[in-house]
């Protein structure tokens, strides 16, 4: 890279919100946290925080809280990539556990099973009583709708959703909306929302005071991440019209098992690992399939992603984490990730 | 000698242009006469090839999908539609009719291609 690049990159990520965070700095941060892309959003406004200082002592005041997302558990899929993706659950399932703090609830964004079998519903549903967050809200990833248009899931699931599944709750003043793109999806196209559920989700936002804090989820990401493989969705421009006024939004996807992110306004995008095998990042494969990592690196590339919302800052911070050691390869994710910002 | 050749030739010309004429006709006869032939679509990292296959009337083309990933075969017409079909698992489907018959993976919609039926 030449040194003009570098220079124009370092402009971009020193200051370019003016909120006098070096950017230089929290991308450092990141590659320091080894594990941890870590973001904190402070009225909307991404800043850069150390993990390991703000952890512990700010949590537990009132009305401060974690979740934690997990993503493409895949369960069914037994080909090497990973012939065990029930056991790589349940390490996620037991790295959750063992968290200093108690999530509220986890949030699993699709592609549950491999085959929407009744049967890897089961072993999903047997693995998930041992989280330690009881409270657990599901959207469907396309391989738990290739049945019947999804009545297995949307039984098991989806009650009390509408349409294909999406639904939104509060949650301590967050307002949460779980959306489908990944239903009636059309020849040569990226996943959809549709029509019904966008006129659904106008009409759930209106009123909603711009200050609250909005956390959208869904499979496939709602942002465009590389179209030849389908990793995007259609008309999810129309759906960030809808939150565009609000001052913090934060997009929770999963579908493309690596951590992607990126800042539009005060909008912030981030996928999140898979618990069953990782993919290729964008056009480095002749396709999207499985990626084969050796076996004793594959926890390195499978993990979960832990959200914290503090009150004091109203701020999300997130932090993702591999399954395995954290003192390994990760910081190589943070660097695709920053391929990704400012490439 | 020399004549004798020269007839086998023509001969042999005659029913190649003969063969030829009868390999143009199924698109004419075969309609209720599936021709029984049969065809490979090959689903490898997430495409499907060829992406454009051309078969004459009644040829049954089989779909074979060697992805680690499921996918499904859907005519964007609704003339077909296959399950979902995981590692190594067929799908095939009988063309009785000429025409152009485009179909995706209603998993993986980016995954197109077409059947030309003559």
């Amino acid at each position: 890279m030449t040194n003009k690049n570098q220079d124009l990159i370092d402009q971009r990520l020193q200051d370019f919100n003016d909120d006098g965070v070096d950017r230089r700095g929290f991308l450092k941060c990141m590659a320091w946290a080894g594990t941890g892309l870590l973001w904190t959003l402070s009225g909307g406004i991404p800043s850069s925080r150390a993990f390991a200082k703000s952890h512990g002592h700010e949590a537990g005041k009132g009305g401060d809280f974690s979740f934690v997302q997990i993503s493409d558990s895949h369960i069914g899929f037994n080909k090497p990539a990973n012939p065990d993706v029930t056991a790589t659950l349940q390490t996620a399932i037991n790295k959750i556990s063992a968290m200093p703090h108690k999530p509220d609830f986890i949030i699993h964004t699709g592609d549950l099973s491999q085959l929407s079998k009744p049967s890897e519903f089961d072993t999903l549903d047997q693995a998930l009583k041992g989280a330690v967050a009881k409270q657990i809200y599901f959207v469907p990833g396309e391989h738990d709708m290739l049945t019947d248009n999804g009545q297995e899931y949307l039984q098991r699931y989806g009650k009390g959703t509408k349409g294909s599944g999406w639904y939104s709750f509060d949650h301590k003043g967050v307002h949460f909306v779980g959306l489908v793109n990944v239903a009636n999806l059309k020849a040569g196209g990226m996943g959809s929302l549709g029509h019904e559920q966008l006129e659904w989700l106008e009409a759930d936002l209106k009123g909603r005071p711009a200050s609250t804090p909005i956390v959208l989820f869904a499979h496939i990401p709602l942002w465009t991440i590389y179209p030849d493989w389908g990793w995007g969705t259609d008309d999810s421009e129309q759906a960030l019209s809808y939150v565009k006024r609000f001052g913090s939004v934060t997009v929770l996807n999963g579908h493309i098992h690596q951590i992607m992110q990126k800042i539009e306004g005060k909008v912030s995008f981030h996928t999140a690992m898979s618990t069953a095998f990782p993919q290729p990042a964008p056009g480095t494969a002749p396709s999207a399939g499985p990626m084969k990592v050796p076996a004793d690196q594959l926890q390195r590339v499978l993990g979960i992603t832990d959200v914290n919302y503090l009150v004091s800052g109203s701020s999300l911070a997130i932090v993702d984490s591999p399954l395995g050691d954290s003192s390994s390869s990760a910081s190589g994710s943070g660097l695709v990730v920053v391929d990704s910002l400012f490439g | 000698m020399t004549t004798k050749k020269v007839w086998v030739v023509g001969l042999a010309t005659t029913v190649m242009i003969a063969m030829l004429l009868l390999a143009g006709t199924p698109s004419v006869t075969a309609n209720d006469q599936p021709s029984g032939a049969s065809a490979d679509v090959k689903i490898d990292n997430f495409s499907f090839g060829p992406q454009t296959l051309t078969v004459s009337v009644g040829t049954t083309v089989v779909w074979t999908n060697r992805d680690d990933i499921p996918h499904t075969v859907v005519s964007t017409d609704g003339v077909f539609k296959s399950k979902v079909r995981d590692t190594d698992e067929k799908f095939s489907y009988t063309f009785t009719k000429a025409g152009t018959y485009p179909y995706f993976c209603s998993v993986h919609p980016k995954m197109t291609g077409k059947v030309v039926v003559q």
